[in-house]
């Protein structure tokens, strides 16, 4: 068995248009910058993917990443809890244009209705945004005395994530608060593809250390040194750079 | 509406917030003012605080230049770690938050009610509408407490008997610590702890949109210059 691709032109390949695409990261931590840029490369050359869903916990921030998803005009719809940023323009002009529909879900809620999605779980109940205007139009149910929401699996066909240690077999390990949502979008698509800052042997993570198995990954590709987008937002970075 | 009388700074709030973290707690600090409540744990006590983002027991801002952008917090700065530092994923940091086992969340506020409920997510209909973890960290933690201005920039009262912007949760809030008193909320009722000694009974009441109820003594509310 090996999952590893090639570079990064081969793992995002299989992007279709309409798909729905979850992108790990929160913030900047965790964003896998290169694969997002690859996809962009590709729309460039080609004029797909898009009208793409993203799922992601933000909306982006300066002009790269997945900011730079969207300044291209791959993205219909965005999925997340909290599109600001130091630097949100870009997605607040597409939302004011109308030309990209939010779906706001609670940070919680996002991460529990992807985790359900990945385990098999259509649907379950939380407290969280009873009784607010996110919760309007969903199943409301007792239980010992409380209320509680009634929100849905959330899955996707293909999810884009950043770990630090991989191996061939999926394997991975992440990189401290580079963690965050993405476990939980490798168990969530139906295809997971991974760029890894070192790709090690099998056994080169201690399997007490794995924290993904390589069951929910489908495709692994190494890239050294991957950049942060902090660090390119105070470069002043733009993507691609023709667009500058 | 009659000014103002000498109010705390939000240092002094947090200050005040944070003698109330027991040694041992477990504590979420929302973004903005809440977080100066880590700087002021008094000596002898190790509260543990949690990051949406999937950290416990992280440190304080690292020294520009040395920042590392992989461990940031919910507010997107970089903290540092600590012995016996955790991480974790997100599903996990929420089921910390929703599943009971913080002890303290720690929040901003827009308006109070009497009731409990909080809005502090969204000021209406314009602009892009945010929410964050706000409106999970409203449920679960054992104390939910607000930090803010007791009066708006306009004077008017966040502490009323219904919120008028969209709520964050239901029935959450149990305690507030404002800029002229603490107040906790108790079965639908603000209750009055502490208030500013230069402050009357009847100016703080003029300045709450909503009865101050008495169970008890009132504490002088006294911080330090800070």
């Amino acid at each position: 068995m090996d999952k590893t691709l090639p570079d990064l032109a081969t793992a995002v390949a299989g992007i279709d248009d309409g798909m729905t695409v979850m992108i790990g990261g929160f913030g900047g931590s965790g964003a896998p910058i290169e694969l997002i840029h690859a996809l962009i490369d590709r729309f460039v050359a080609t004029g797909h993917p898009r009208d793409l869903t993203v799922v992601n916990n933000n909306a982006g921030n300066g002009h790269v990443g997945l900011a730079a998803l969207i300044e291209a005009g791959m993205v219909r719809k965005l999925i997340c809890s909290f599109p600001r940023s130091a630097d949100p323009v870009v997605f607040t002009e597409a939302y004011r244009a109308g030309t990209i529909e939010l779906e706001l879900v609670p940070q919680g809620t996002l991460a529990e209705r992807i985790r359900a999605g990945g385990a098999g779980i259509p649907a379950f109940y939380t407290p969280t945004s009873f009784g607010t205007d996110l919760a309007q139009g969903k199943p409301v149910a007792e239980f010992e005395g409380r209320s509680y929401v009634q929100e849905r699996w959330l899955k996707a066909d293909v999810a884009l994530v950043k770990a630090h240690l991989g191996d061939r077999l999926g394997n991975l390990s992440y990189r401290m608060a580079g963690r965050n949502f993405n476990p939980l979008m490798c168990m969530a698509a139906a295809r997971t593809i991974v760029q890894v800052s070192q790709l090690v042997e099998p056994g080169g993570i201690d399997p007490e250390a794995v924290v993904t198995p390589g069951i929910f990954v489908q495709g692994v590709v190494e890239v050294p040194n991957p950049a942060q987008e902090e660090d390119l937002n105070r470069a002043g970075a733009v993507y691609p750079e023709a667009a500058a | 509406m009659t000014l103002t009388p000498i109010k705390l700074t939000p240092s002094q709030m947090a200050w005040r917030a944070a003698q109330d973290i027991a040694d041992g707690a477990y504590v979420n600090l929302g973004i903005g003012f809440p977080e100066m409540v880590a700087k002021f744990q008094p000596p002898g006590r190790e509260a543990i605080f949690h990051t949406e983002n999937g950290i416990l027991g992280f440190g304080e801002a690292p020294a520009p230049g040395a920042e590392d952008w992989d461990l940031i917090n919910a507010g997107k700065k970089a903290v540092t770690l600590k012995p016996g530092t955790a991480f974790f994923h997100h599903a996990d940091s929420f089921a910390m938050v929703r599943g009971g086992h913080l002890d303290v969340a720690i929040l901003g506020a827009y308006e109070v009610a009497e009731t409990g409920d909080l809005a502090n997510w969204s000021t209406g209909p314009k602009g892009v509408p945010a929410v964050g973890g706000a409106m999970d960290l409203v449920h679960g933690a054992k104390q939910v407490a607000v930090l803010t201005d007791h009066v708006t920039k306009d004077g008017k009262p966040k502490l009323l008997q219904r919120c008028t912007l969209p709520l964050t949760g239901v029935a959450c809030v149990t305690r507030i610590y404002s800029s002229l008193a603490v107040i906790d909320v108790d079965r639908g009722r603000f209750v009055l702890r502490e208030k500013l000694a230069s402050l009357s009974f009847d100016d703080l009441q003029a300045l709450t949109g909503a009865t101050l109820h008495l169970d008890g003594p009132v504490a002088d509310l006294t911080v330090p210059e800070l």
